[in-house]
């Protein structure tokens, strides 16, 4: 398509990528240079980062005094290019560019919903401007409003029971990740004729679908114009593809800052872009017009940047979300389909960053694991982890079968090949609330009034399994029909009045949707399941005649202890409420996934759930993810993890996730106390005293 | 045939070489003060269980000690030693690396034949050597120490391999001129391969709370890390006293 070579790409090996298409992972697997090594190159911060992360740690005292939020916009609507340049220290910063026209200055994003914009503004002391929250509630209808015209009175009351929880309904879904890389690669005037192109190539047949796509692609390249101008509001001319490393990560960030300014998503992950800027970075190297030194300095500036973005959220999202995450996940690592691993030098100088910047929770990077990576990359992982307990690690291997090599994650688990493949966000059904509506036949067991079918609740002082079993199946098939619906409602949507503009930009056209759900309190409902099956649970009802709470009598297998006979309740649980979510029409043809991945806000939903017959009381957080219940995996950590691993990724394709934490005394003995084999022939040698 | 379990242990780093699968047996002669695990004691608890399925846990989980393998600890495993000796042969049987911890409180000098089939299938015994001195031995763990000192013999008659572990408690085990006569005996063990020097933790306190019963060691402080290791430098000096006298 493209008709030359471009000067920019001088040097680089010619393939798909250059004559065919966008095609960044050709461009990557053709000229990326596998790293054996380990981290001695390494480079410490120049003076230049340390002075200005000494900036940032001044700002982010103030930002702390000045009780969570430093500065905010209450006027402007962020958009692409609504700010002039912001900087730290314009003279120092490698790479540049801020969300506002100042660092830690909070932008006013409305698009998702303009009351959420205002308590926002309002928890920090701060007012939106009265003209724009007449416009947006006047004349621009925004996704949140969209959604509650839709929203029928059952899907209201289960969103308000908590039954089904955490709904971008309110707030950006995210989950989106762009291609970025594509900017650094091809340049937005490339990207914009294959846009073109793309609109030009379209069914003309004017049904719903093909409107609605034809107006994307449309506000995608207007999306692309601003983004030009983006670069032209920072001095850069980002029309061509960048012709060296610092170009190269300037113009990623670009693209990423483009997104966030747009958007403020629940995730806003970055993809894949270590091993990509690797190879620009290489070819300066080979060039010998930039030092070791240069490079991570560059990469510790951007790795600044990413840790800068900041959005304005209210203490509820925060509540949910344990602290106000953004999600800025990195994807490092992985093996290629032809079994060559795509560890770089890059893949250490990311992570070499949490030494320079010291360690923090953003971007997340995250380590795609693989038994094939190379050894000195696996052992320097894990000297970080050690320091810095800041790695997140997701297993390649498997994820690899059904996305190839140029995948990333989106938030904490959602794999999805970068440019190709997006999510509509799904948020989560409560399963271990459902068992409980099981029981009372729908009546919410914590607001007392009837939310899922008047089915029959159970009878009898004790519970029967299989008759436990049989009304727990009919409540999840409410459960599940109800959840497909409600966030078809949402997606629909957030499509209509927060589209991703730029973010689509970056994709191809005919995307493949993965239509995300998720489930919160696995263990705790396998844990129920088992005590009812194996042990005796006793209902204890109030004056109402709702179960309240259970009396377990006798000792039951509990989730976590590598035990089929607890695991395997859990394992049909998932694929159960799965196949239950298939049945359903989901919107855009969107492929229904599953996740098992509530990491933080299992504290709330455990706030919102009553006492279940596991033994859990009300209140009592559910585990995260899916994690075996607090305290009751009691034979180790591979039995633990022997027990998660059960779970069927096929079943749970948009991830898994399992919150591991350990003393260090358990991973092994403190070499200092601890001789190992003993060198009895140097204890028999003559001379000094040996310290072994 | 059954043994009397505790529990097992899935992620063991600490009870021998990589990660490792640890079996606690139930019951112990042993009334060692600082012990932590006094719930190991009574030879009535735990529950029963036997030998394949115990390997069967651990070969479920098999990839993960591909360095490691199986630890008897307990309470104290030798008390079972039929069982013991039945289990480290099926795991030799299914190639599984084998680990002893043990007091050697068991063994009998009078009848060392004994104990051959066992030692046949140890990979490794990691002897708890509490005191060196005799009457401080009784005095910690209520027991004489000859058994434990003549079963470390034996074990370089017969060619195991040995790990020496000892705990450092204030005001029982910081002597460092005991502490190096404890190192100029096991520098004489034929087959000494390692050393295990583990300042005295407390951890175990609530677990004598939760049996109601009191803590043996009162308000004896932990000892620290460095104290460890002086006392790991003064055993040392003891063992090189001894090959240097041998040689």
């Amino acid at each position: 398509m493209f008709k030359e070579f471009a000067p920019e790409w001088e040097g680089f090996a010619p393939g798909r990528w250059s004559n065919s298409g966008i095609n960044v992972r050709d461009f990557i697997q053709k000229n990326y240079t596998p790293y054996d090594g380990d981290g001695s190159f390494l480079c410490g911060p120049t003076e230049a980062t340390r002075s200005l992360w000494d900036q940032v740690m001044e700002l982010a005292k103030q930002e702390r005094e000045a009780g969570g939020v430093l500065d905010m916009d209450t006027k402007i609507i962020s958009t692409i290019t609504s700010h002039g340049p912001g900087y730290l220290n314009k003279g120092l910063e490698k790479i540049v560019g801020f969300q506002t026209d100042k660092p830690f200055k909070r932008a006013l994003q409305p698009f998702g919903g303009i009351r959420m914009a205002q308590q926002a503004c309002k928890e920090y002391g701060y007012t939106v401007d009265p003209e724009v929250v007449e416009i947006f509630t006047k004349y621009r209808k925004t996704h949140n409003q969209g959604v509650f015209d839709a929203y029928t009175p059952e899907m209201r009351l289960a969103r308000k029971s908590a039954i089904l929880t955490g709904l971008p309904d309110a707030y950006g879904r995210g989950r989106i990740i762009g291609d970025y890389r594509r900017i650094a690669l091809y340049g937005v005037d490339r990207l914009i004729e294959d846009k073109e192109h793309q609109k030009a190539t379209h069914f003309v047949r004017m049904t719903a679908e093909n409107i609605q796509l034809r107006e994307e692609l449309s506000e995608q390249i207007r999306a692309l114009g601003e983004l030009k101008e983006l670069g032209n509001i920072y001095g850069f001319d980002i029309s061509r593809p960048a012709k060296n490393a610092r170009e190269a990560v300037q113009w990623l960030y670009f693209g990423y800052l483009a997104a966030v300014k747009e958007q403020n998503g629940a995730a806003m992950s970055l993809g894949r872009t270590s091993t990509f800027l690797d190879i620009f970075i290489q070819r300066d190297l080979d060039r010998g017009i930039i030092t070791e030194s240069e490079a991570q300095e560059l990469i510790d500036h951007f790795i600044m940047k990413l840790r800068l973005v900041k959005f304005a959220r209210t203490p509820e999202y925060n509540a949910l979300f344990s602290g106000d995450p953004t999600w800025v996940t990195e994807s490092i690592g992985g093996v290629s389909v032809d079994g060559q691993h795509m560890v770089t030098k890059n893949s250490f100088r990311y992570l070499n960053t949490l030494n320079n910047l010291g360690t923090a929770p953003e971007p997340n990077m995250t380590v795609l694991w693989s038994t094939k990576l190379p050894p000195k990359f696996k052992r320097f992982c894990a000297e970080m982890s050690i320091k810095t307990s800041s790695i997140q690690y997701e297993n390649d291997d498997l994820m690899r079968v059904t996305h190839g090599d140029d995948y990333a994650i989106a938030c904490c688990v959602s794999s999805m090949v970068v440019g190709k493949e997006m999510q509509f966000f799904g948020a989560r059904a409560n399963l271990a609330k459902c068992l409980l509506y099981a029981i009372n036949g729908g009546v919410d067991e914590v607001m007392k009034v009837q939310v899922g079918p008047k089915y029959r609740p159970v009878v009898g002082d004790y519970l029967d399994y299989d008759d436990v079993m049989d009304k727990y199946d009919q409540m999840m098939e409410w459960l599940a029909g109800l959840y497909v619906n409600t966030l078809n409602v949402i997606h629909y949507m957030h499509d209509k009045y927060c589209y991703e503009r730029l973010q689509m930009a970056l994709h191809d056209r005919d995307v493949k949707r993965y239509f995300a759900t998720g489930i919160a309190g696995l263990s705790v409902v396998a844990d129920s399941l088992s005590a009812i099956k194996y042990a005796k649970v006793k209902c204890i009802r109030d004056e109402n005649g709702i179960v309240v709470d259970y009396q377990v009598e006798g000792d039951f297998p509990k989730y976590g202890n590598d035990d089929d006979r607890v695991d395997q309740i859990a394992v049909d649980i998932v694929k159960m409420f799965m196949d239950k979510i298939r049945k359903h029409h989901t919107y855009r043809g969107g492929i229904p996934t599953m996740s098992i991945l509530t990491i933080t806000s299992n504290v709330v939903y455990g706030k919102k759930t009553g006492n279940t017959p596991d033994g859990r009381k009300h209140g009592v957080p559910l585990a995260p993810g899916a994690n075996p219940m607090h305290g009751r995996d009691t034979h180790g950590a591979v039995a633990s993890l022997s027990s998660v691993s059960k779970l069927p990724f096929r079943h749970a394709q948009d991830g898994i996730s399992n919150t591991f934490s350990i003393i260090p005394d358990a991973l092994g003995k403190d070499p200092k106390i601890f001789s190992g084999e003993l060198d009895l022939d140097a204890l028999r040698g003559e001379g000094e005293d040996i310290d072994n | 045939m059954e043994g009397r379990i505790h529990s097992t242990e899935s992620f063991g780093t600490v009870d021998g070489p990589g990660v490792r699968f640890v079996i606690f047996f139930q019951g112990c002669p042993m009334r060692c003060l600082y012990c932590h695990n006094p719930d190991t004691w009574d030879v009535q608890g735990g529950h029963p269980e036997t030998a394949d399925a115990l390997l069967e846990a651990f070969a479920h989980n098999r990839p993960f000690y591909k360095n490691g393998g199986i630890t008897a600890t307990g309470g104290e495993p030798m008390l079972q030693l039929d069982f013991l000796t039945e289990l480290f042969t099926k795991a030799k049987a299914r190639g599984i690396h084998t680990c002893l911890d043990t007091s050697g409180i068991c063994y009998d000098p009078a009848q060392p034949a004994h104990f051959d089939a066992l030692l046949a299938v140890t990979d490794l015994v990691m002897l708890d050597i509490k005191h060196i001195d005799d009457k401080r031995h009784r005095a910690l763990t209520g027991h004489s120490n000859a058994r434990i000192l003549a079963f470390a013999e034996r074990l370089g008659e017969k060619g195991v391999p040995v790990w020496i572990r000892h705990v450092i408690v204030p005001g029982w085990t910081d002597d460092p001129a005991e502490q190096e006569q404890l190192g100029f005996f096991i520098g004489g063990l034929q087959t000494l391969k390692g050393l295990d020097v583990l300042p005295y933790h407390d951890m175990g306190r609530a677990k004598y709370e939760a049996l109601g019963m009191p803590y043996p060691l009162g308000d004896t402080p932990p000892a620290d890390k460095e104290t460890a290791v002086q006392a790991k430098q003064h055993i040392l000096q003891g063992i090189r006293k001894r090959l240097r006298a041998q040689t």
